[in-house]
């Protein structure tokens, strides 16, 4: 799909990918390609007189149905013999509303229907290229770029919907807007731009100082400065140097990497094309998850494009520089978002870390100056050159500057991918945002930052996103995966699955990690187990357990080796610190106020309450509930197993969980 | 595996994977995820075939192999069943839904039932989270799955299988 990039603007112009003409970027976005068009309109390539019908194809919309409803879009389309064009976007974040379609009439702004699954895609199409929307079948409509277009009437605009209002997209601008696997359409939008400014007119030390007065700090966790980062790997003076992009999101909880590589994959490699020109390295690696084949197709697609459109390879628009880009597929190991467990999987050795110093930016990869950002920390690049340092440092708090990315989940009205400025607080996220709690249930934590961060109570929601303030909660930014938990959930369970996770995923080379891990878990399953065939022994162990619970986690966070470990006990140390009660339940009253503890948990069923529908009867696995039709029930305690499936299955909230 | 005109006829396949790379050590981890792209998992000929093509021992690349999730050593299902396991599918439920997918098939995470339709796997997160609990079964999602629609979703495989034969 790249022929307008083959295009030559002029009759004496000999562009081809090899003889990169050095103003193609300027002629493709501004003219003479492009010049019927005044600045400002170009917003995309496609024939906007030709209707159109967007359909959000990322792996959550297609999880939820994207496809089958792209196939009815595509028939319909065809059937009545429209002038539309059908078009592929990526994730717009959404979630909870996937699959989403968007559709644009001429002359008109575009619209967006949510929850369209592939029965409800007819209806909706039908209306839209009718002209008239029934009651509240629209979500949203787009801000029309001129006057010319007419909005739909009783269908909020964008930035007044309350999920977009108080978002501010910098890096997720593009994600379900335009079309990913056209690079041409990302050009039209200002793409690779940035990127042609830099190599024309800017050396590496000025990129590198441009990026630190940003005060943009690496979006994988950490929150070291890029423009440091970047000057460090520069300053050696050695001349094979290596960019890797860390891909690898293996945060369970966070998506935003996934999203911003399906949705606009461009906006990654020029990203990454800038920080390999500003350190000087003419090789660079993207370590991207295998559990995203997606993700990699979208990604390997761009890559090709840009390859053929001589924006990666040789002698890049004619500047001189040299960049070779590498896909390298992780193999599933969540300590390999560790620098040098990374860099080891790529010399094709097992994900261990190394102590470090050295810094990988001294020796790294192969033993050479190598800078390794996440996916989001170069995605923001771009953006930093095209509006320039000021403003990006205007966003944001007094040492976290720009926006950060939140992957929102759990037990929250709406789902979805969030881009807010930093200085945002926790409540304004959850409760504004995200629409608050489902089912009107009361909020009681907040988890962010995955494995290595923590939990933040409800009374805390006033606390600011940014890298220093969650530091002071005992939370960390992480990657930005935040799930919001309701009172049916328990902190010691929660605490016991990411123990479980880091147990599993520990790669065993110092003991602290590996050993102290284990420990912690296993307490925790002492905690949380029954009391049925329990001895005095094991009652003992248990509570001297959780008086060596908090002093074991502080050792593992003191002395062990790399970041996965030193942070391996904070969500523990968390819940230890907000939920100490509940802790106490469970060790003392051997109670789960959550009712999720299933061993210590008795189910009971109310004679008052029960109508003798049959139902958990029929669905109890252990066959332990009795009773005649239309009589009450009771559950025989000694078979119960304590699953909940009555209490899950109950229309009447009869049975009793104590 | 050894012996017999497939043992031939796969020996022929690997060593044309094989050609295709370089013999780098960093070529191992491509070239095993290549392997079992190929195989659907990595048997003990291949592991010695790989080894010998990058001049790494054999216990080097099953070092490697064993060190990440992603690799199998045990042929998987005609269907691959993937129940996410991450935070957010967690705090939703997805522990009775992984017992759920257990007690329909009757085998453990890891294994492959006996007639060798399905195989199991726990995958920490897909990153499809607003959709959670997520069960991916041959790269096609089911999202917001409940306990009492795992059978359903099975049988629907069974099903195509039978109707496949």
């Amino acid at each position: 799909m790249t022929e307008p990039l083959d295009e030559n603007c002029a009759d004496e112009s000999t562009r081809d990918a090899d003889r990169p003409c050095l103003d193609l970027l300027t002629g493709l976005a501004e003219g003479p390609l492009r010049g019927d068009r005044p600045a400002g309109m170009r917003v995309s390539v496609r024939d906007r007189t030709r209707a159109a019908v967007y359909v959000g194809t990322g792996t959550c919309g297609l999880g939820a149905g994207a496809g089958k409803t792209l196939d009815v879009a595509k028939k319909y389309v065809s059937e009545h013999g429209l002038e539309a064009d059908v078009v592929e976007v990526g994730c717009i974040g959404f979630c909870s509303m996937e699959p989403l379609v968007d559709v644009e009439l001429p002359g008109r702004t575009r619209v967006s229907f949510g929850c369209v699954t592939a029965d409800k895609a007819v209806e909706v199409l039908e209306a839209a290229f009718a002209g008239e929307m029934k009651g509240e079948s629209a979500l949203l409509q787009f801000r029309p770029e001129d006057d010319a277009r007419a909005g739909w009437e009783g269908v909020p605009f964008i930035d007044e919907h309350p999920f977009f209002e108080h978002q501010k997209r910098l890096v997720l601008e593009n994600c379900g807007v335009i079309d990913p696997q056209r690079i041409d359409e990302y050009i039209a939008r200002g793409g690779y731009r940035a990127f042609a400014e830099a190599l024309r007119g800017m050396a590496p030390e000025e990129i590198c100082d441009v990026v630190t007065r940003s005060g943009l700090r690496g979006r994988g966790g950490g929150g070291f400065p890029t423009g440091k980062k970047w000057s460090f790997a520069l300053e050696t003076g050695e001349a094979t140097k290596y960019l890797i992009c860390n891909a690898d999101e293996g945060d369970p909880g966070a998506f935003m990497d996934r999203a911003v590589i399906e949705g606009d994959p461009h906006r990654l490699l020029e990203g990454l094309a800038i920080a390999a020109y500003a350190i000087g390295a003419t090789k660079a690696y993207i370590y991207i998850r295998a559990e995203y084949p997606l993700a990699i197709a979208r990604l390997e697609r761009a890559l090709g494009d840009a390859r053929s459109s001589g924006l990666i390879g040789h002698d890049i628009l004619g500047s001189g520089f040299d960049l070779e880009i590498a896909i390298k597929k992780g193999a599933g190991a969540f300590v390999c978002g560790e620098e040098t467990a990374l860099i080891a999987s790529i010399e094709g050795r097992r994900g261990m870390p190394k102590p470090r110093p050295p810094y990988p930016t001294e020796k790294g990869l192969f033993g050479k100056p190598t800078v390794i950002n996440n996916v989001e920390t170069l995605a923001n690049v771009p953006v930093v050159l095209r509006d320039g340092a000021e403003r990006f440092a205007s966003i944001g708090t007094e040492t976290s500057k720009g926006t950060k990315v939140f992957a929102v989940s759990g037990k929250v009205t709406r789902t979805g991918l969030v881009e807010v400025p930093m200085g945002t607080t926790i409540g304004e996220i959850v409760e504004g945002i995200g629409g608050g709690v489902e089912n009107g249930r009361a909020l009681k934590a907040v988890q962010i930052g995955g494995p290595s961060g923590g939990c933040i109570p409800a009374e805390h929601m006033g606390i600011q996103v940014d890298y220093d303030s969650l530091k002071s909660v005992g939370a960390m930014m992480g990657s930005g995966g935040l799930v919001v938990m309701d009172d049916r959930t328990c902190m010691v369970d929660l605490a016991k699955f990411f123990m479980a996770f880091i147990q599993r995923e520990s790669c065993g080379k110092c003991i602290p990690c590996r050993e102290g891990t284990r420990r912690m878990y296993e307490i925790l399953e002492r905690i949380t187990r029954g009391r049925r065939g329990e001895t005095a022994a094991d009652a003992l162990e248990r509570f001297q357990g959780v008086i060596y619970l908090k002093r074991l986690a502080e050792s593992i966070r003191d002395t062990s080796l790399c970041g996965l470990g030193q942070t391996a006990p904070n969500p523990v140390l968390s819940t230890l610190r907000w939920f100490r009660d509940e802790y106490e339940e469970h060790v003392y009253e051997r109670k789960c106020r959550a009712g999720v503890c299933a061993e210590l948990l008795t189910f009971t069923i109310d004679p008052e309450k029960c109508r003798g529908c049959t139902l958990c009867a029929k669905k109890c696995p252990a066959g332990a509930i009795v009773g005649a039709a239309k009589s009450p029930h009771h559950i025989i305690a000694e078979k119960c197993v304590g699953c909940g499936t009555c209490a899950d299955v109950c229309r009447f909230d009869a049975v009793v969980v104590s | 595996m050894s012996a017999g005109l497939g043992g031939r006829a796969m020996k022929a396949t690997l060593g044309e994977i094989l050609e295709s790379y370089g013999t780098g050590r960093q070529e191992l981890i491509p070239l095993l995820q290549d392997v079992q792209e190929h195989y659907g998992y990595l048997s003990r000929e291949v592991i010695a075939g790989v080894g010998e093509h990058l001049g790494v021992p054999p216990s080097k690349v099953y070092g490697v192999a064993t060190f990440y999730n992603q690799f199998r050593f045990k042929p998987a299902g005609r269907f691959h069943i993937q129940v996410c396991r991450g935070t957010a599918c967690h705090v939703r439920g997805s522990k009775k839904i992984l017992d759920a997918v257990v007690n329909a098939l009757g085998v453990e995470p890891g294994d492959t039932t006996r007639d060798g339709l399905f195989s199991l796997e726990v995958v920490s997160c897909i990153g499809a989270c607003g959709l959670a609990p997520v069960v991916v079964i041959d790269g096609e999602f089911h999202a917001k799955v409940t306990p009492d629609s795992v059978a359903g979703i099975i049988e629907s495989y069974k099903e195509r299988a039978a109707s496949d034969d």
